[in-house]
């Protein structure tokens, strides 16, 4: 079947099956940034933006976002490279597969939340894991973002 | 997932009737309980297109559509305002924002989760379910008789009333099903105690809430007598989360502090 969708403010039109879930649609059509983790709706790895709120892609079927925005890494750019280099900064990064996912959670809640504490955000990520660096330098650098005014 | 048919219909009876209509038939919800548990179905029902995701306050209580997610309900100052917030609590320590953001309130009931953290706070707020075809019923009766098959539920309702509450989850992770959860609260007509993932499903303490609705006072002692009570009327019992001797302390001291916690300037 034909499902239209709008990813990254562009209207597009997928061909999938009834029963296809939203990250393998994504990743078939070349949204290798979205990614498979778990594929249990446990790991956050394939998190997009729907509607501007982060969900788990492995569990969203496609059919039922016809209409909806989605947005990937790659539709904020501009706030994904600056929390990139910050990341950088900290020594946050390793293996980089959570990244995307934990940038797109990152920006919904710099939209969503007012000054978080810590705690908050630390709160709000528990859903994005990272296996390779045990979150400290991520903190660090996720509240660094979220002043980050430039 | 394997799904022949996916049907968005514009109206609850459209909805009904294919649900009821020949064939494996399944309603989403949020589908992600779904997603771990479905392999196949004929026709997979939508209820996106029927309004049925806002929470609504009215004189007497605050109804809270079945479609409504779980990060909705968490956030919302109407939910917040009930028996001091126990269920935006109890949302709040379910999975990650993601997950919230796609799992509803209606799949958490329908689904009859035995690990469910909003059962004890449902309970103890006395909710009601409303179902499109056998109207209302009380949660917890819903909990014994889950006969409602093929009906659709819409909302839950719950009564605002003066009430002091408490809540809590034990879990191994943050992610992880509890080992125990726990909700009590107390109103002018006294107690209401709930505990849940022991790991039976949760119901409602009912001896223990009908001798500490007949103390008159409320002291170390009777907290002690209410822990004997509470701890011969419900089951508990090992699982991969926890051993029976660990979930037993765990509601002992919980709810020692939460009857504490609720008889706190409290007449
Ligand atoms: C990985 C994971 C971890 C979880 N961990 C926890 C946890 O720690 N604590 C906790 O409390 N919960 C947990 N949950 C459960 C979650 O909170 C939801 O309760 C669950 O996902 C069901 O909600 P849903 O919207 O996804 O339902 P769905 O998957 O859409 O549906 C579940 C069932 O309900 C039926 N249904 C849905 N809506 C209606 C309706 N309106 N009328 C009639 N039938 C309906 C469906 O047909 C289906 O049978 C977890 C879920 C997942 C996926």
């Amino acid at each position: 079947m034909l499902v239209k969708l709008i990813v990254n403010n562009e209207p597009k039109v997928f061909e999938c099956e009834t029963g296809e879930f939203l990250l393998d649609t994504l990743r078939k059509y070349n949204y290798l940034s979205v990614r498979r983790g778990c594929d249990n709706t446990s790991c956050g790895v394939c998190t997009v933006l729907f509607d501007g709120k982060p969900i788990p892609s492995c569990s969203l079927l496609t059919v039922r976002a016809e209409g909806h925005n989605i947005t990937t890494v790659e539709g904020i750019q501009e706030e994904a490279d600056k929390l990139g280099r910050i990341f950088g900064d900290e020594g946050a990064d390793q293996c980089g597969f959570c990244n995307p996912s934990m940038a797109l959670t990152v920006y919904a809640m710099k939209k969503e939340l007012c000054h978080p504490t810590e705690e908050e955000v630390r709160e709000y990520l528990v859903g994005n894991l990272c296996r390779c660096t045990g979150y400290i330098a991520q903190e660090r650098a996720i509240m660094r973002y979220l002043e980050d005014k430039s | 997932m394997v799904i022949t048919e996916f049907l968005k219909p514009k109206s609850l009876e459209e909805a009904y009737s294919i649900y009821n209509s020949e064939g494996k038939n399944q309603i989403v919800g949020g589908g992600a309980w779904l997603k771990l548990t479905l392999k196949q179905a004929d026709k997979l029902i939508s209820l996106d297109d029927l309004g049925l995701n806002s929470i609504i306050q009215t004189d007497k209580s605050v109804e809270i559509g079945a479609m409504s997610t779980l990060r909705s309900i968490e956030i919302s100052e109407e939910v917040k305002s009930l028996y001091e917030g126990i269920l935006s609590q109890a949302c709040h320590k379910i999975m990650g924002i993601n997950v919230r953001n796609l799992a509803t309130i209606g799949g958490s009931i329908m689904g009859r989760l035995s690990f469910s953290d909003l059962y004890p706070a449902l309970l103890v707020m006395k909710a009601k379910l409303v179902f499109y075809k056998s109207g209302e019923i009380s949660f917890s009766e819903f909990l014994n008789n889950p006969k409602r098959d093929k009906d659709i539920l819409l909302k839950v309702v719950i009564d605002k009333e003066e009430a002091k509450g408490f809540y809590k989850k034990v879990a191994l992770t943050a992610l992880d099903f509890a080992v125990m959860n726990m909700a009590i609260s107390k109103t002018k007509e006294g107690f209401q105690i709930s505990i849940g993932a022991t790991p039976s499903m949760a119901a409602l303490a009912i001896d223990t809430i009908k001798y500490l609705n007949g103390c008159e006072a409320i002291t170390e002692v009777e907290i002690k007598k209410a822990n004997e009570i509470l701890l011969n009327e419900i089951h508990i019992s090992d699982n991969i989360r926890g051993s029976k001797e660990y979930r037993t302390e765990l509601v002992k001291t919980y709810l020692a502090r939460g009857i504490r916690q609720v008889t706190k300037n409290v007449g």
